[in-house]
């Protein structure tokens, strides 16, 4: 009889933590956590389709202070898990396997995720006529 | 000797082959270019009122731009869900409940939102 109980993918518990899990578990972490925040977006969309009234309640909402965190957590997530999709469709190609490799990708997708996170939010600012 | 045929069917925790793995390539590809539009536009429009919004979206190019990006992002999300239950699910039912709930949220907000963008595109 096969054990039910036994562990199916990654034994996390077995390996030490490295720098490539980290960024690995985090690629689904905000996979998961966009998924939660498509949300958002579906509540825009309604918002916005059910008039103007409706969506001073849902902009009410989002420039509160933990409206903005959700909405930063939200772009952080949603730029690094397009980077890091990046990577995985090059590694899908056979190439970028090498250790050293692997470890300067990992760094440049973190080093431009939080540029362009806080690129964006200038541009929003400047956009908003804030800055 | 087995056929790449027989050896692909009924493998992986899945029990769908290579099909997902390949659709979940397809709609990253596809959800890139996407995705830097809605950032850049999104982040663009901070600041609009109302109105200018929804001028936005009845712009037909936005109107097209948008139900492509929802409809992706759901069918990319339902896929990406499933790999997570295939690899930490370890019970039947825990699996068949999560992919059962993982379907109906994204077959529901997905429908939900490009009604919604269809709405503002058709309304006056």
């Amino acid at each position: 009889m096969p054990n039910k109980k036994r562990p199916l993918s990654p034994h996390l518990q077995v390996y030490r933590l490295g720098f490539q899990m980290v960024l690995s578990g985090l690629h689904r972490i905000a996979g998961m956590a966009l998924g939660l925040g498509t949300l958002i977006m579906v509540w825009w969309a309604m918002a916005l389709a059910s008039g103007a009234e409706a969506y001073a309640v849902f902009e009410g909402v989002m420039v509160h202070p933990l409206g903005r965190l959700v909405l930063f957590g939200f772009t952080f997530s949603l730029i690094y898990h397009g980077l890091n999709g990046i990577r995985h469709l090059v590694w899908d190609t056979g190439r970028g396997f090498e250790k050293e490799a692997v470890k300067a990708s990992g760094l440049l997708v973190v080093a431009l995720t939080v540029l362009l996170t806080v690129a964006v939010w200038v541009f929003a600012y400047m956009q908003a006529g804030k800055i | 000797m087995r056929t790449p045929l027989g050896i692909v069917k009924g493998l992986g925790p899945a029990r769908e082959g290579t099909h997902h793995w390949w659709v979940q390539r397809a709609t990253s590809a596809a959800l890139f270019p996407l995705t830097v539009w809605f950032i850049t536009s999104i982040a663009t429009l901070v600041g609009s009122d109302y109105q200018a919004i929804v001028i936005w979206v009845k712009n037909p190019l936005t109107t097209v731009l948008l139900v492509l990006f929802v409809g992706f992002v759901f069918y990319h999300l339902r896929i990406g869900v499933q790999v997570i239950l295939d690899d930490y699910a370890n019970s039947r039912k825990a699996k068949l409940t999560g992919l059962f709930l993982n379907d109906a949220f994204c077959l529901i907000f997905g429908l939900l939102t490009i009604f919604s963008i269809l709405r503002i595109f058709l309304g006056s």
